[in-house]
């Protein structure tokens, strides 16, 4: 069902002088699907995405989105794609009506049910003045000038930072509603894994610059564990397991969180002669917190991880 | 079809298994019957705002479990109860819930004649609902 990907990542890094912020970041992301980017802050998510649009030049590598080479995107290319930026800005002197024409002149395209249809979901009136709107609500007519031109492709950096619930959840709403055409495709960055759970069908971890995870969120959830060994004394130190991200010591409990487990892994801690020994499952907020956490593993995870189904 | 669903994102248990757990419930509470349809993959996905992908693999794994059936072009509906699972399967997950009950029951100090009884008033209110209809 898929045509050429929307994007092409290949062996990208970025140094901002001495500093490495992108290492050797292989990706592709084929059109149609909804890509949580996930990683903490000062991970890469926005120099990639940047550099993705043209916005940056990369240092070694190089990017392609619809086919052409992010530094070379001629202008019709840009306009098939939606970006919103970090932060939601806009011009405040303008109403929000104002914005919308502004905007629609610089696209060929322009759906203008789209923008309204978004504007009073967010509840927006045309004359209201952008200066005076609040956080969410100045995400929502962000979102609008993003979604009238209707991208094949939509970039948002960060698109839930400072929303209310009720803002955050009309924006997954119009990401969820974007997607009902075929082949649109959306790459969003987030910290709140319980939208990106909602939405998303895979997840690409960055962490250290680079990429430790793409799958879905479900293979994500699946391969991590967390096991529980109660013992009859005291534990005995947790043993050098391929795949240990965390483990944790109580008087008689070994608690230890696990990537890629295989039955030769369960033999191993069934070896260390448990009382009993059981799988927990995880929230994918504990699993991304042991995954990418201080304690850990870096150098595991990500071969298994990738490739698409 | 009265499926009020509800989902929790942050939980440990991942949202597709949430929906399961609800139309297996309401089925064998009979609030929904055999041969009735369940919601359009896009009508409960955009209710619950979820990828429609999540309530697909739902539905499909129910579909295996031969719980739901899908007629093609027509939609999912609930199926005429049929065996799919062996018998070691079955004791398995009876097991399991079985441990549960006991373990609750154990800490809150219940007696096991008012477990029983228990066990048996809810297994009759699920019999007294009225039988299933195509």
């Amino acid at each position: 069902m898929n045509t050429a990907p929307v994007i092409e990542i290949d062996h990208l890094t970025k140094f901002y002088g001495t500093r490495e912020i992108v290492r050797d970041l292989c990706l592709t992301v084929p059109a149609g699907s909804i890509y949580g980017f996930l990683g903490r802050n000062g991970m890469g998510k926005t120099t990639t995405i940047r550099i993705l649009l043209g916005l940056e030049e990369p240092t070694r590598g190089r990017t392609r989105v619809l086919g052409e080479d992010s530094t070379r995107l001629n202008p019709e290319t840009r306009a098939r794609i939606g970006y919103l930026p970090e932060g939601h800005h806009v011009y405040g002197w303008m109403t929000v009506r104002e914005c919308g024409k502004f905007q629609a002149s610089f696209f060929p395209k322009w759906n203008q049910d789209v923008f309204e249809a978004v504007i009073t979901h967010f509840r927006l009136e045309p004359k209201m003045k952008a200066g005076h709107l609040s956080r969410g609500q100045r995400a929502g007519l962000c979102l609008a000038l993003t979604l009238a031109p209707e991208p094949e492709l939509l970039v948002l950096d960060d698109p839930a930072l400072g929303l209310d619930p009720v803002a955050r959840r009309s924006l997954l709403q119009s990401m969820l509603y974007v997607t009902r055409q075929p082949h649109r495709t959306i790459l969003f960055s987030s910290h709140l894994l319980s939208d990106v759970e909602r939405v998303a069908d895979r997840i690409v971890v960055l962490d250290g610059g680079g990429l430790r995870a793409d799958c879905t969120v479900e293979t994500f959830r699946q391969r991590l564990r967390h096991y529980v060994l109660k013992f009859r004394d005291t534990p005995p130190a947790a043993p050098v397991l391929p795949g240990l991200l965390e483990s944790f010591r109580t008087d008689r409990e070994l608690l230890m969180t696990l990537a890629n487990v295989t039955p030769e892994t369960e033999a191993l801690l069934a070896a260390l002669q448990p009382e009993s020994m059981e799988p927990v499952e995880m929230t994918l907020e504990d699993a991304f917190v042991s995954y990418v956490g201080e304690r850990g593993e870096k150098t595991f995870f990500t071969h298994q991880l990738n490739g698409h189904k | 079809m009265p499926l009020g669903f509800t989902i929790s994102p942050a939980s440990d248990v991942p949202i597709f298994r949430q929906i399961m757990h609800q139309i297996q419930r309401a089925v064998a509470a009979r609030s929904v019957r055999v041969g009735e349809q369940l919601p359009a993959v896009r009508t409960l996905a955009e209710a619950l705002v979820i990828n429609p992908n999540t309530v697909a693999r739902a539905y499909q794994e129910l579909i295996r479990e031969g719980l739901l059936e899908s007629r093609s072009g027509r939609g999912v509906f609930v199926a005429e109860r049929r065996q799919v699972f062996s018998e070691a399967e079955q004791e398995r997950r009876l097991r399991h819930l079985a441990e549960q009950l006991c373990h609750e029951a154990a800490l809150l100090g219940t007696p096991w004649g008012e477990v029983s009884a228990l066990l048996e008033k809810t297994w009759k209110q699920l019999q007294r609902t009225p039988a299933a209809t195509a």
